[in-house]
């Protein structure tokens, strides 16, 4: 992002368009007919061109300036700058080819605006919607239609028409309102810099004109106060918070909500060099500044005004491109970086492919490479996730599997809660403690240990001998077991699909409610699903620890102390887990007990070291 | 953060300044081939010690040592690319802060902000990775570098523009004396002034706004042979 001073105001603007539909001509077309070109240089060509016995094509300004280079105007196949008397503008030459795909949104990423460049005769192609879908996900808002080649249809205004129509729809539907629709013949330079005779039925801007008109990129100074912490520079006995302001100000005085640590502070000073009496910086701004008192800010959190603070969960939706080699599918896991934060992720659930014909949904349950993508990512710790509708330059990320980018995108909606989602009339009333305050009372926070895994993995055991000793040593546990629950909160609950759903959900809220009362629940359920144990994860939040006590399937079949697999094997039970292998091992728990290794002894003394360690720990934050 | 006492890496130097609030806290690389300009060399010791930077002198291995299938105009240039691959084998860097322009030169156009280099410093042109808006992809793999580029997007006006509201310190070469100022600055045997009136900061700008001659006319290595700049960049030149 270019810093902001006495600047020319330079207007980046990227070609895009379906191969062949004639962008090359009209950059050739705009540079000449601006007067960028050096003097003579189409004569030069046109003679070239009549001694080889070839027709002269505006496209070969292109090739010609590359191969001259450092003419009078820089040229490079993928940036051209183009002086006008109103401002300076950038062409940013996207290739139209789909295996250069990467580096088309890597130059409309870097563009304030499009040209989008459709043949009038061949009307919108498959290049055309994919390039459109992505400006939409890179965020070009601003975009200029040429509809080029009207030659090729007797400059016909119902040809336009039809194409205008068609591609209003499409883009409508993609979310993008483009500016202009400027019939174009670039060859001719029709429609270019000039208003063309051949089409008077047009009384709108040349492309030029188009261009030019663009609104420059607004700057979000109005909206609330985001900061993507960079780092803490120390500074004799100051720590500098510094980072870019994404949108809003920040101002001495200001009280400030710093995620995801949910701490509160004030605004001290403004820190310059050289020293200055600077007391706010706004959007745009790099700006350092210095805190009321100590307090853990890293790289990585995001700064926001205390009155409104930015959704913290632990998944989000996301829109991807993805530019892996193999298919994107659920599982896959990947390190993200957005803002100034790497976290890991984990695809946890796949929405849609979007279809380039139709725009809609297609059938994929996987991604292929230059895919448009919608996903569910999941995440070990809790984020900022601000919606990329809200504050684009925080929800903008890129995947990195090993050193490689394999996917860009941006953040649709946090998923603070999904399948436990709260109506809209049902209001929960805070309670008048904290929770530090029922830590007191147990000498131990609440928490929901989650045992998930295979039927006779160990589940049930570990959960009872661990209840006993914790409950021996003075803390608050309670085991919440299948069977149990069944037979009275969930006993109109059946074995179907959707019925064990609801079954976890409700054992989810219930081992919350036990959690937040200051009780350690314990919970000993296959809850073969990830979809479910996120449900729970999502009721619990942080006091939420999962635990997978593993085994394989083969163990677990030959220990069968309930006789379940044999009666399974036998056509008496439906749907057993253990044996229709449709258990989803976890992805990231927070801890394994492996008892086809370990001893059940050995498995409790795990789980109980990891009780103390964490709930301890917890215990050791200052109030 | 390599500096060649330019008008654009001094720019670069001074926005490290600010950003760390006066101290920039890594090494300041001259790449030294001990061919700069007298002016040059004066105004390196006169910032070194008021900016009380931690400057490393690198000197470059000879003219003779570099190919000898180059114009001799470039050589210089490879004794640089030469000499940085030296420094960042021996220290073992993982990053190299420079600060290059993409209007500069149509190779350079062609850059990342974050642009990886294999160990020996070459760049794979035709192989570069996306890099989608400033989601910087900073990592590398081990025995490789990563050149990171802040000025990439800045024209020549935007350099001058901020040299006057920041008050950067230039090497006075860059105004006009007798009719004659330099526009770009290299070697002594292989860069020549350009003819000029312009003796301000304002009078260079405005200069700028209307001339139709690249910057770096006066800078024979870039007009040697048509593919050496090339050639020096994908080997590993700035």
């Amino acid at each position: 992002m270019a810093l902001e001073f006495e600047m020319q105001p330079q207007l980046r603007v990227v070609a895009v368009g379906h191969v062949d539909h004639g962008k090359s001509t009209l950059i050739g077309r705009l540079l000449h007919d601006t007067g960028n070109l050096p003097e003579g240089k189409v004569a030069e060509l046109v003679a070239v061109s009549e001694k080889r016995g070839a027709v002269f094509e505006w496209s070969f300004v292109l090739d010609a300036l590359q191969s001259e280079r450092d003419q009078a105007v820089t040229i490079d196949t993928t940036r051209i700058w183009m002086r006008t008397p109103e401002r300076e503008v950038v062409l940013i030459d996207a290739p139209g080819h789909k295996e250069f795909l990467r580096n088309m949104v890597t130059g409309a990423s870097d563009a304030d605006a499009a040209l989008l460049l459709v043949d009038a005769h061949d009307g919108v192609g498959e290049q055309t919607r994919r390039h459109a879908l992505l400006l939409e996900l890179i965020g070009v808002p601003r975009v200029v239609v040429a509809i080029n080649k009207m030659d090729r249809v007797g400059y016909a205004q119902s040809r336009y028409e039809a194409i205008k129509a068609e591609l209003e729809e499409l883009l409508g539907r993609i979310g993008v309102t483009p500016s202009a629709f400027v019939p174009t013949c670039a060859r001719d330079g029709e429609n270019v810099t000039t208003q063309a005779a051949s089409m008077p039925w047009y009384g709108g801007p040349t492309v030029l004109a188009g261009i030019l008109a663009l609104p420059p990129a607004h700057r979000n100074e109005s909206g609330a106060l985001r900061i993507a912490v960079q780092g803490v520079v120390r500074q004799d006995l100051r720590r500098i918070v510094v980072g870019r302001v994404e949108s809003g100000t920040i101002s001495v005085g200001d009280e400030l909500f710093i995620a995801p640590s949910r701490r509160t502070a004030r605004v001290a000073s403004i820190a310059t060099f050289p020293p200055s009496d600077k007391t706010s910086a706004g959007a745009g701004e790099s700006v350092g500044f210095v805190l009321d008192g100590p307090l853990f800010v890293d790289r990585g959190d995001v700064i926001a005004d205390a009155a409104h603070p930015p959704p913290l969960a632990k998944r989000f939706r996301a829109r991807l491109l993805w530019l892996g080699h193999g298919p994107l599918a659920v599982g896959d896991a990947f390190r993200m970086r957005f803002g100034t934060r790497v976290t890991k992720v984990v695809v946890s659930a796949f929405e849609r492919v979007i279809d380039m014909e139709s725009l809609d949904r297609s059938g994929e349950a996987q991604a292929r490479t230059n895919d448009v993508a919608e996903v569910v990512f999941s995440c070990p710790e809790t984020l900022s996730l601000d919606p990329v509708s809200a504050h684009p330059g925080l929800a903008r990320f890129i995947l990195l599997d090993g050193v490689d980018i394999v996917a860009g995108g941006t953040i649709l909606t946090a998923l603070v809660s999904d399948a436990a989602a709260i109506p809209d009339n049902v209001v929960p009333v805070a309670h008048l403690l904290g929770d530090k305050a029922r830590a007191r009372l147990g000498g131990h926070r609440g928490a929901v240990l989650w045992l998930t895994g295979l039927p006779a993995s160990g589940k049930s055991t570990i959960a009872m001998e661990v209840e006993r000793r914790l409950v021996e040593a003075g803390a608050h546990a309670y085991v919440l077991d299948g069977d149990n629950v069944r037979a009275g909160l969930c006993r109109d609950l059946g074995f179907s699909a959707e019925d064990r759903r609801e079954n976890i959900r409700r054992v989810g809220a219930v081992a919350a409610l036990f959690a937040d009362a200051g009780t350690i629940a314990i919970v000993a359920f296959i809850s073969p699903y990830r979809a479910g144990r996120e449900d729970a994860r999502e009721a619990a939040g942080d006091a939420f620890h999962e635990i997978y006590v593993k085994a394989d399937a083969a163990l677990c079949e030959n220990r069968d102390p309930k006789g379940h697999y044999r009666k399974a094997r036998a056509g008496e039970i439906e749907d057993f887990t253990g044996i229709t292998g449709d258990y989803e091992e976890p992805l990231e728990p927070e801890l394994v007990l492996d008892t086809a290794d370990s001893s059940v002894e050995a498995c409790v003394d795990q789980l109980l070291a990891y009780v103390e360690r964490t709930l301890a720990f917890d215990m050791r934050v200052p109030v | 953060m390599l500096w060649s006492m330019g008008k654009d890496s001094t720019a670069l130097l001074w926005l490290a300044r600010k950003a760390f609030f006066g101290s920039v806290p890594f090494p300041v690389v001259l790449l030294d081939t001990d061919m700069e300009l007298p002016e040059v060399y004066q105004f390196r010791d006169e910032l070194k010690r008021d900016w009380n930077l931690d400057y490393k002198n690198e000197p470059c291995p000879p003219e003779s040592s570099v190919d000898q299938t180059l114009p001799p105009a470039t050589r210089a240039a490879a004794r640089k690319t030469a000499g940085l691959r030296e420094l960042i084998a021996r220290e073992k860097y993982r990053g190299v802060i420079v600060g290059i322009r993409r209007d500069e030169q149509a190779t350079r156009a062609k850059e990342r902000v974050f642009s990886p280099r294999m160990p020996d410093g070459a760049w794979d042109v035709k192989h570069q990775p996306p890099e989608l808006w400033d989601v910087y992809h900073t990592d590398v793999p081990d025995g490789h570098h990563m050149r990171i580029h802040p000025l990439l997007d800045w024209t020549e006006v935007d350099i001058w523009r901020y040299t006057k509201r920041e008050n950067i310190p230039i090497v006075p070469l860059y105004l006009a004396r007798n009719g004659m100022r330099y526009r770009s600055l290299g070697e002594k045997n292989i860069t020549v002034p350009i003819v000029s009136n312009a003796s301000t900061i304002d009078e260079i700008i405005a200069e700028l706004e209307t001339t139709r001659q690249p910057e770096r006319a006066g800078r024979t290595m870039d007009n040697e042979s048509e593919d050496s700049f090339e050639r020096l960049r994908t080997g590993g030149y700035m």
